[in-house]
């Protein structure tokens, strides 16, 4: 079996399953944030029991519309903090947390070999410390705070094997765009995706949640990383509790697997209005921006606002653009405090916001006009998805983004004069 | 399940912020939010659905977000049930959990036109198009999941299962 079969199998007391087999499995955790947790909580008080199965499995994050950008987003909220007090569950409130996927990692909720739902389709970033974890809808997170259980279809795997080194300004992020671009938008429909290889083993926990967050945008299941070292490194200090860690068997079988070598791997931007539509940057220099952000559940951790510093640090954003600068969390933005990334970010040109999910979504700040363009390091670029319907999103690295926020136009951070 | 209607069709890859755009997500009510089903697309679709539709979709329709707005907002907007060659994941499970019926089908773009009339037959997993006098065979639905949606969804059904206990 492989590491996703194995996790599956235990949380459903098997010993062994199979793709195509449906599961009833054991849930270790749920998350539902702001805009999807209303909805789950009026589904649950329906369900008409009036505890939750584990009020220690479900977690309740602000992250969407925070701080609270109209009086709807502020009921909303108070209905969950309230929820949230009478069932006893933990609860970030604004100024406590940050983006969820971000804040699970962080607080040692996301452990390896754990089934972790949320219901936020990015959920699949767990994947990265080694653990089973997808995203589910309102209603579906209910049916779980009401009983711990959900049904699965074990997913058929797609390993991706990933070797090579990066070059300086290359990134996970260029190389989930690029795997994307290959795959298709729905090359991974219904799968699991395991990454591995040398490249995986050498890359960051972070770069990992880069990879797995993004699976989704392939239509993945889940996205998983075998824990290691790393992993256990992250977790020290973090882990709520003890967990065990599965490694796929050597003889596990695969769907497919796709080889990747990152040497020769450019900076990689995904056009609109699809994620796989991906180009190199350097052929996008004639795009023109108005916005740049760097921030998200992709790439808003410690690591890649260091990588924008480094790109900032002595130059300007440019005339006529917007760059915005959003850490992932509260910790992340602490840490950017002390590490003086935050003048760096203020003596550019760029807006500092508070942690939150900002304009990836279209939802709350940083929204745009029709006919204007942003290049950003989130997820996805809808049509409308970052605001008007007739506007445009670029998505690429935190490199990527610090250089065109200096040059106005879509830029490969290599090309930059020293 | 025998479900039927006018079909309105739409192609590959849409994804839940044309369908539902982020900006609305703070409606809580079924009816606001099926006044903006489609926008992103096609702000009229509300008008055109509201006398009770077939939606006939190309691949992976509703990628993206997890909201189950989406497909809460089709449903309101007057969507009888789902065809499309295939659905992305959350999409597919939230539309079942809140009873509204989809069915995967190979080759169902290029077999019905817009205005053609579509019938569905869930328990046998065969979908007529009348109009044209074709008869395609989707995948039919596991029995558990067939009785979570003769039951209007999954918190009916999960009310069902609980009082039986």
């Amino acid at each position: 079996m492989d590491i996703t079969e194995k996790i599956l199998a235990k949380a459903s007391g098997k010993t062994h399953v199979r793709p195509g087999d449906i599961v009833d499995a054991n849930v270790d955790m749920v998350m539902v944030h702001d805009l999807t947790g209303p909805l789950a909580v009026e589904a649950f008080k329906r369900i008409g029991i009036p505890r939750v199965w584990d009020n220690k499995k479900i977690v309740i994050i602000l992250d969407h519309q925070v701080p609270a950008e109209s009086v709807k987003a502020a009921e909303l909220h108070k209905m969950l903090r309230a929820f949230a007090k009478e069932q006893g569950i933990r609860f970030y409130d604004v100024g406590r947390g940050g983006i969820c996927h971000q804040v699970m990692p962080e607080k040692g909720h996301a452990l390896p070999g754990t089934v972790m739902v949320g219901a936020d389709s990015h959920t699949c970033t767990y994947g990265a410390l080694g653990a089973f974890a997808t995203g589910i809808g309102s209603t579906e997170a209910a049916a779980v705070f009401a009983t711990g259980k959900i049904w699965l279809k074990v997913p058929e795997t797609l390993k991706i094997n990933v070797t090579g080194k990066f070059k300086k300004f290359t990134t996970p992020k260029d190389l989930i765009l690029s795997i994307i671009g290959r795959v298709g938008a729905d090359g991974a429909t219904y799968k699991a995706v395991e990454f591995a290889g040398s490249a995986i083993r050498e890359m960051s926990v972070s770069g990992r949640m880069t990879l797995c967050n993004m699976s989704v945008e392939m239509g993945a299941k889940n996205g998983i990383v075998e824990p290691d070292e790393a992993a256990e490194k992250f977790l020290e200090g973090r882990a709520s509790k003890p967990y065990e860690c599965f490694k796929s068997d050597a003889d596990a079988k695969y769907e497919k697997t796709i080889e990747f070598d990152v040497t020769d791997l450019e900076p990689t931007v995904a056009c609109p209005s699809s994620v796989d539509n991906v180009k190199p940057a350097s052929e996008l220099s004639n795009v023109t921006v108005e916005q740049a952000f760097i921030g998200s559940c992709t790439n808003g951790r410690i690591e890649d606002l260091r990588l924008a510093a480094q790109i900032l640090k002595g130059r300007t954003v440019k005339d006529g653009v917007r760059a915005l600068v959003i850490p992932a969390s509260q910790e992340v933005y602490k840490q950017a405090v002390k590490e003086g990334l935050l003048e760096v970010f203020t003596d550019a040109g760029a807006i500092v916001c508070g942690s939150a999910c900002g304009p990836c979504l279209g939802g709350h700040i940083g929204l745009l006009a029709p006919g204007e363009t942003c290049v950003s390091t989130s997820n996805r670029n809808f049509i409308g998805r970052m605001g008007s319907t007739q506007a445009s999103v670029y998505l690429a690295s935190p490199a990527t983004v610090a250089a065109s926020a200096v040059t106005g136009k879509i830029t490969d951070p290599n090309e930059l004069e020293a | 399940m025998k479900v039927s209607g006018l079909a309105i069709k739409f192609g590959n890859d849409v994804d839940t912020d044309v369908i539902l755009p982020g900006k609305y997500l703070v409606l809580i009510s079924p009816i606001d939010l099926a006044k903006h089903a489609m926008e992103g697309l096609d702000p009229s679709f509300p008008e055109k659905a509201k006398r009770g539709v077939v939606v006939v979709a190309g691949r992976n329709f509703g990628c993206g977000s997890s909201r189950e707005q989406a497909p809460l907002a089709l449903k309101y907007a007057g969507v009888k049930c789902m065809v499309a060659e295939s659905f992305a994941r959350i999409f597919f499970r939230n539309a079942i959990n809140i009873g509204l019926p989809v069915i995967e089908c190979r080759g169902i773009s290029a077999a019905v036109e817009a205005g053609d009339e579509v019938a569905v037959d869930f328990d046998s997993g065969e979908i007529r198009n009348m109009s044209k006098g074709r008869t395609l065979r989707g995948v039919k639905l596991p029995p558990f999941i067939q009785e979570i949606l003769a039951d209007g969804g999954l918190i009916e059904n999960l009310q069902r299962r609980l009082k039986k206990k």
